[in-house]
């Protein structure tokens, strides 16, 4: 891809401004705006459709390359004291996931253009432990422990500098107890020079200062591992206190020695790295590495941070973190005043003909304080930033046995896979194994484009969360509906508010991803007698919190149970950002069955199914629902993911999970393939006789129900329910139905006959 | 080694119906070569959506690109079934006609 862009937020309101940062290999690169209708390009359905509105940002713009730096970092503040130690102590508790990967830094203000300062290191070939000192390109000594780290567990390291003396120590002393590995050492050797190593350069943990950027700072020799209670001290400490040292940090009987000690068990949720030494030198994360994590001294007897913060003083770092890309803004838009809320893109195009494109999509919100619709969409944002540039694709073997076909690569994916930088998903893990617990929007998600299918979109239009909610749109569209579309992050940050004057909201068709505040805000509508029409499944499934401080961060601890990329290790299980208990709702009390009626059950990525009518369907207060559908005729048995409406992931009605007592079971699905299997959260005993032909767990139950003050729920409990609106020309049962419950709910009629 | 009758029977059935509902000795069949390894595995390329296709192999290599191979396809289907011959035949040895 010649073209690849990102914005500073995912949703605008009119007189508001959006700021695009372009990355383009081109000389020129054309900008438009377009409305964004219907992102699928399948030949057989309703078409790509686009329309190309007029605004003052619109024009050609010169085109630079930008790049990303991936890989995260602590960076400390400047400081005199470090520029002018002579002698020094450097240590800390590490436990290195990737010690064969090469170098990688623990600590040190090394310079590599000067040859200058110090450096503690895990050696280039895992020989150990390393000190690098120097105060000159001819003026460099190593001092390498000679005993290689083994993977996942944890070191005490350290390395004294006495000027006076000229005696290096490094120390690498292991806190397993693995019989016969004698990755102990203790190394003396004296200094081959003279000067004193000076540095003007920042101190950096977890990575090595290569150069600056643009005012970012670029690393080199990224650490994969967790790094615990960095120090540094202005003189070759006492072998007494470093004895000391190995059982944590005494301000005290350290006196004056210690320049600064970083506990990164303060400020768990903050940015800010805090030197707790009194000369407060205090840092910042940099690229997002994870906070909260099980330090050195851990024992299992505590699992949650908040309680015991300071078995939690280790920072996981990982050398493909991204936060924010940092990118210079190349086109701004002023959104115009009157500029109808809806969907809409920046269309990017540059080289030969104009050929090379991207798009970042964003939310036109209505005028602040105001909603121009009975109608509200709200665009999953953070469920879009959850799977933002997923790679089971191109890294899992699992992916077509999921997908029951060989993989469909799009171009984007082509390039995601080579550039590993853009930063991974949830769904992925770092290339230390870890699992990806944060995501950020501030980079360009190749993934979340219209035109743009994924391998797990089903048999068809293969469309697979923001694409695949252009089927919601363009029906809107082509049944004339006026709507306006909000996000996820006013959900969170505005809360009941973004929604209360909708007489209805419309889920997408995936809306996996919700924070309390979210949780709390679409639960609070429902209360006050809003209406919503979940049009999807596996909704409001795992608990995520925004960060407090960063835009556009989340997390995701993937807990206890539920479909996992990966999972969180034991004692991790609580948020960083914010303290809560991380993982389903389900495991939260709060399964999705008492917001929605309904809960993820199954899942499949082959083909889709159908749904056939139940008893229910036939009562007289709901049977509006079913008006212009035959008794026996069945529900959606065709459509644009996996031929019909019933499929992907599904969710079913439970009364033990909260489902509403009184809720109408409209529909239920059946004949899915065995490629769809029973979500692992229900295995407590693993059985045979987990798949579609056998097991009636694997359904999308269709489920209607009242809410206080005549709101109500109408749950499709499937995630291909969209795909199949606009079949025949949208003259089809799946469309019907839609049609009548949002008719229904939008008027002032009440919901039961 | 013959393809035997109950071989034949696999095989005709895949070749009718490459994606979705699958007797269980052919989904036993499809999830063993399915489930292979990343490197050099096969899979498309969007070339035309949902009418032409290029097939690859993935490298297995987190950043490494995927090989595009020469053979193009007009359909889903006909490129399961070329690929699930390539596989059939590493694993039987025997060639099946397309």
């Amino acid at each position: 891809m010649k073209i690849t862009a990102y914005a500073d937020r995912t949703s605008v309101a009119p007189d508001e401004t959006i700021n695009f940062m372009v990355n383009c290999n081109a000389k020129e690169f054309k900008a438009d705006f377009v409305k964004l209708i219907c992102g699928d390009m399948n030949p057989d359905g309703p078409g790509y459709q686009e329309k190309v509105i007029r605004t003052k940002a619109t024009g050609t713009y010169p085109g630079r390359k930008q790049t990303i730096y991936a890989g995260s970092f602590v960076q400390i503040e400047d400081n005199e004291k470090f520029n002018h130690l002579e002698s020094f102590t450097l240590k800390a508790f590490i436990w290195p996931t990737t010690p064969n990967k090469g170098h990688q830094t623990i600590i040190g203000n090394w310079s590599e253009k000067d040859q200058n300062g110090m450096s503690l290191d895990i050696s280039p070939n895992n020989n150990g432990l390393m000190l690098t000192i120097g105060s000159g390109s001819d003026k460099v000594q190593y001092v390498v422990s000679g005993k290689p780290f083994l993977e996942r567990e944890w070191y005490f390291v350290a390395a004294t500098y006495n000027a006076d003396t000229k005696r290096i120590t490094l120390i690498q002393e292991p806190l397993h107890s693995h019989a016969k590995i004698r990755d102990r050492s203790i190394k003396n050797e004296k200094a081959k020079f003279i000067t004193p190593p000076k540095s003007n350069r920042r101190i950096t943990i977890g990575a090595q200062f290569k150069r600056t950027d643009k005012g970012r700072t670029v690393c080199q020799n990224y650490f994969n591992g967790k790094i615990d209670s960095p120090l540094i001290a202005a003189r070759a400490l006492t072998a007494n206190q470093i004895e000391q040292l190995k059982t944590g940090y005494d301000k005290i009987r350290m006196s004056n020695d210690v320049v600064a000690a970083w506990d990164f068990s303060t400020d768990i949720s903050s940015l800010k790295i805090s030197d707790i030494s009194g000369n407060n030198i205090h840092g910042k994360v940099v690229n997002m590495p994870v906070k909260a994590m099980t330090g050195w001294n851990w024992d299992g007897e505590e699992m949650n941070w908040k309680h015991a913060p300071k078995q939690y003083g280790a920072i996981h770092f990982h050398d493909d973190d991204v936060h924010d890309a940092g990118w210079e803004i190349d086109v701004s838009l002023r959104v115009p005043k009157t500029l109808k809320s809806g969907l809409y893109a920046i269309r990017l195009r540059a080289g030969k003909d104009l050929t090379d494109e991207d798009y970042v999509p964003f939310a036109v919100l209505p005028p602040r304080g105001k909603v121009t619709a009975d109608i509200c969409f709200i665009l999953p944002t953070a469920t879009y930033m959850a799977y933002a540039n997923e790679h089971m694709g191109t890294d899992s073997p699992i992916a077509q046995l999921l997908g029951g076909r060989l993989v469909e690569h799009e171009r984007q994916d082509l390039y995601r896979n080579e550039h590993r930088e853009y930063g991974a998903s949830c769904y992925d893990t770092h290339t230390d194994g870890s699992g990806v617990c944060y995501s950020s929007r501030l980079r360009p998600i190749l993934n979340m484009r219209p035109k743009y299918k994924s391998w797990l979109g089903g048999k068809g239009s293969t469309l697979w969360q923001f694409n695949a909610d252009t089927h919601i749109t363009n029906w809107l569209e082509a049944q004339g509906y006026n709507y306006d579309v909000i996000t996820d992050e006013e959900l969170h940050h505005d809360g009941v508010s973004a929604l209360e004057k909708y007489r209805v909201v419309l889920s997408s068709s995936h809306p996996e991803y919700h924070s309390k505040e979210m949780w709390d805000a679409m639960s609070t509508y429902q209360k006050g007698g809003g209406r919503l029409m979940y049009l999807g499944a596996n909704g409001w499934y795992w608990r995520i919190a925004f960060h407090q401080e960063a835009e556009g961060v989340l997390e995701v601890r993937r807990a206890e149970g539920g479909i996992r990329g990966w999972e969180a290790q034991t004692g991790e299980y609580y948020h960083s950002f914010t303290g809560e208990y991380g993982g389903l709702w389900r495991r939260n009390g709060r399964a999705p069955q008492k917001i929605v009626g309904t809960g993820f059950t199954a899942q499949g990525f082959d083909i889709s199914s159908y749904y056939k009518r139940n008893p229910d369907s036939f009562k007289k207060p709901v049977k509006w629902i079913m008006n212009g559908v035959k008794d026996d005729e069945l529900i959606g048995n065709f459509g644009l993911i996996g031929g019909g409406a019933a499929g992907l992931e599904l969710d079913r009605a439970d009364t033990k999970l909260g489902t509403h007592p009184d809720a109408y079971v409209l529909a239920s699905s059946e004949d899915h393939t065995d490629l769809y299997l029973v979500v692992c959260e229900e295995l407590l005993i693993n059985y045979p006789g987990l798949g579609g032909q056998e097991n009636r767990l694997v359904r999308a139950d269709l489920v209607f129900y009242e809410t206080d003050q005549g709101g109500g729920v109408f749950s499709t409990s499937s995630i291909a329910w969209p795909g199949s609106l606009s079949h025949n020309n949208y003259d089809n049962n799946v469309s019907k139905i839609t049609k009548n419950v949002l008719d229904r709910f939008v008027g002032e009629s009440p919901l039961l006959d | 080694m013959g393809t035997n009758a109950d071989d034949l029977q696999l095989i005709e059935e895949f070749k009718k119906n490459p994606i979705g509902h699958h007797s269980p000795d052919l989904q036993r069949l499809l999830n063993r070569f399915r489930s292979v390894p990343m490197e050099n595995k096969y899979c498309l390329v969007v070339i035309k959506p949902n009418r032409e296709w290029q097939l690859a192999k993935t490298s297995g290599k987190p950043g490494v690109a995927l090989k595009l191979l020469q053979k193009k396809f007009t359909s889903q289907s006909e490129a399961e079934w070329y690929v699930f011959r390539k596989r059939w035949k590493n694993l039987t040895g025997e060639i099946l006609k397309p």
